[in-house]
């Protein structure tokens, strides 16, 4: 049961709905009334994208179609951009991209591009479903932005499959659409393998974003880093759902996972459920939890200081997100996100 | 310079300062002292903006404008400072950039051209220097796992660097020991100026050792009951506050 099978089918009753557990806070079923025909194909030219300046290597999938091909990773350093763009005739489109990473750096940074549609047919389906399997050796830093249309219902999938020793760190940011959601599942094998999972919502008027985990620890001695951050106003609702499990036998585990959300709207709405399931012995894992306002005190401080309120609540939201940025391995990659981030807040408060 | 006459605030609908009047000319530094409770902080707070402090009567001016018709931001171009008792702590952004966000805040709201980061920094070597502060801590977040003092501290490197036509102290003296106690009042002493006015707000008498005040003024159940030169602070430092509370009381 998935967007993608339900797309595929044509058949709604395939659609994740509220009765699903993992999906009640983000419902398809219920919102969903008919599948379109899929999406046509799209000749015309696109826009470039954000990360287009920090490598040649750049995979257009435009309606759910691969322009050019993949790259295999073997070896060395790569950065490579991933654009899945809905363009003029989306309608109902999925894709399952994979990717091998042998020895070698790769950064993989994947945008998904819709904003351009809103108001003219916005309201496509689209669900990606990447598999991300790192070998040995391997490290895979992997950065996510998402701008998509309101109208649109948007899930990706990945599906990371780690090697002991290998390494992968993921920082998602989502602007929301009338549904979307970004998953990831990390199979850990511990064995010095390591995650770095980080996360950051901001959303506005009546966008839904919701960022859904699952890391399995099924060896000894791995280590799981995770922080999330949200921003939700208007009548935004952000979800949160991070779910860590340490099999039986996994010990030594370091897991540590944090999400904290600041709500700027009366009618804004977070929900979160950070989950920890510990089968394991001599582990040491962590999380925690905050769903609040802006510190008042903080506000009043510097609006003393003579920074206007307007300015002073942006400077005070930006510097809370700045944490999950200042994260980002990549320097390149940091700097646009930086950049795409307080452009986006700023949008956000006019 | 600042002139407050019969000024009623209210927190929550309870009445904390009742017809308090004060004049502070420029140049003068006063001092405001009084038990707990009296409206010590609701006074500075009242005059700064703080939302929750309602000003139900009376006027407080700075230079002629009504301060109670500006936002808290207002203020401080017009040049009203306030240096906390408790210093907020202000996560991820550096102290340096949040003093130059706020500079050129005030310097927009006046007119002024923005101040060169070259300028900038010079002026906040300089002044950093004055209060024997390691410039490599205004790097770091604002008040972030600062000490009480260096909190303080920072307080004062603000003021410096503000130069504002009004300072307001409140408890500046609390939380320091002798030797930050002397810094801190060394550069309170090098802001005074003819064109400035300076209001402390102490419960002890010992901040008025290291800053000379020209005026003593005592605060008492949301009022001022007396006023006097400097030796009225040692008078009360020998007495307490006892017979102020029991005038106050009869005014009530």
């Amino acid at each position: 049961m998935s967007l993608a099978r339900a797309i595929t089918t044509g058949d709604v009753t395939e659609l994740p709905s509220r009765r699903d557990e993992d999906w009640r806070w983000t419902d398809l079923r219920g919102l969903v009334r008919a599948i379109p025909e899929r999406s046509a194909s799209y000749a015309g030219n696109v826009a470039p994208g954000v990360f287009d300046h920090l490598t040649r290597e750049v995979v257009r999938i435009v309606n759910g179609e691969i322009r050019t091909g993949m790259t295999i990773v073997d070896g060395g350093e790569q950065v490579v951009a991933v654009r899945y763009i809905a363009a003029p005739g989306a309608s109902a489109h999925a894709a399952a991209p994979k990717l091998e990473i042998g020895d070698g750096r790769l950064v993989l940074l994947e945008t998904f591009e819709g904003a351009a549609l809103e108001g003219l047919g916005g309201g496509y389906l689209s669900e990606i479903d990447l598999s991300l399997n790192i070998k040995a050796g391997g490290h895979v830093e992997r950065i996510v932005l998402t701008d998509d249309s309101a109208d649109a219902v948007s899930v990706a999938r990945c599906e990371v499959t780690l090697a002991p020793g290998a390494s992968f760190s993921q920082t998602v940011v989502v602007a929301g659409a009338k549904r979307q959601r970004i998953e990831t599942h990390v199979s850990h094998p511990g064995g010095g393998a390591s995650v770095r999972l980080d996360g950051l919502y901001l959303l506005d008027e009546r966008r839904h974003g919701d960022i859904t985990t699952m890391v399995t620890h099924t060896g000894v001695d791995g280590v799981t880093s995770q922080l999330t951050k949200g921003v939700v106003r208007g009548q935004a609702r952000g979800v949160f759902q991070g779910r860590i499990v340490v099999a039986k036998g996994a010990d030594k585990t370091d897991a540590k996972m944090r999400h904290d959300a600041l709500v700027l709207s009366d009618k804004a709405e977070v929900d979160a459920k950070p989950e920890l399931e510990i089968y394991a012995d001599d582990v040491s894992c962590a999380h925690g939890n905050t769903v609040g306002a802006l510190d008042e005190e903080a506000l009043f401080y510097a609006e003393q200081r003579g920074i206007p309120h307007a300015e002073a609540k942006a400077m005070l939201t930006q510097a809370f997100v700045a944490e999950v940025v200042d994260r980002i391995e990549h320097e390149g990659a940091r700097e646009v996100v930086r950049a795409w981030v307080v452009e986006k807040l700023r949008g956000q408060a006019s | 310079m600042l002139s407050i006459k019969n000024l009623h605030v209210s927190i929550d609908d309870k009445v904390i300062l009742k017809g308090l009047s004060l004049s502070v000319p420029a140049g003068e530094v006063h001092a405001v002292m009084g038990p707990n409770g009296a409206g010590k902080s609701t006074l500075s707070y009242a005059l700064a903006g703080r939302p929750g402090y309602e000003v139900t009567g009376g006027t407080a001016t700075l230079d002629g404008v009504d301060l109670t018709a500006l936002d808290p931001s207002e203020r401080a171009a017009k040049g009203l400072f306030l240096s906390f008792q408790y210093p907020t702590e202000i996560p991820g952004v550096p102290a340096l950039t949040f003093i130059r966000t706020a500079l050129n805040a005030q310097r927009k709201a006046r007119g002024e051209k923005e101040i060169s980061a070259p300028d900038f920094l010079r002026l906040a070597k300089e002044k950093a220097g004055a209060l024997k502060m390691d410039f490599e801590m205004l790097k770091r977040p604002l008040n972030v796992g600062f000490s009480g003092g260096e909190k303080k501290r920072m307080e004062i490197l603000q003021m410096a660097m503000l130069a504002p036509r009004l300072a307001i102290l409140d408890e500046t003296d609390s939380g320091l020991d002798i030797d930050a106690l002397r810094i801190v009042s060394e550069g309170v002493n090098t802001m005074r100026a003819p064109e400035r006015a300076m209001l402390v707000i102490t419960h002890y008498q010992r901040l008025l050792d290291y800053i000379r005040p020209d005026r003593v003024h005592v605060l008492a159940a949301g009022r001022i009951v007396a006023s006097g030169g400097p030796e009225l602070a040692h008078e009360l430092e020998r007495e307490g506050y006892d017979k102020y509370a029991k005038v106050a009381e009869v005014a009530a």
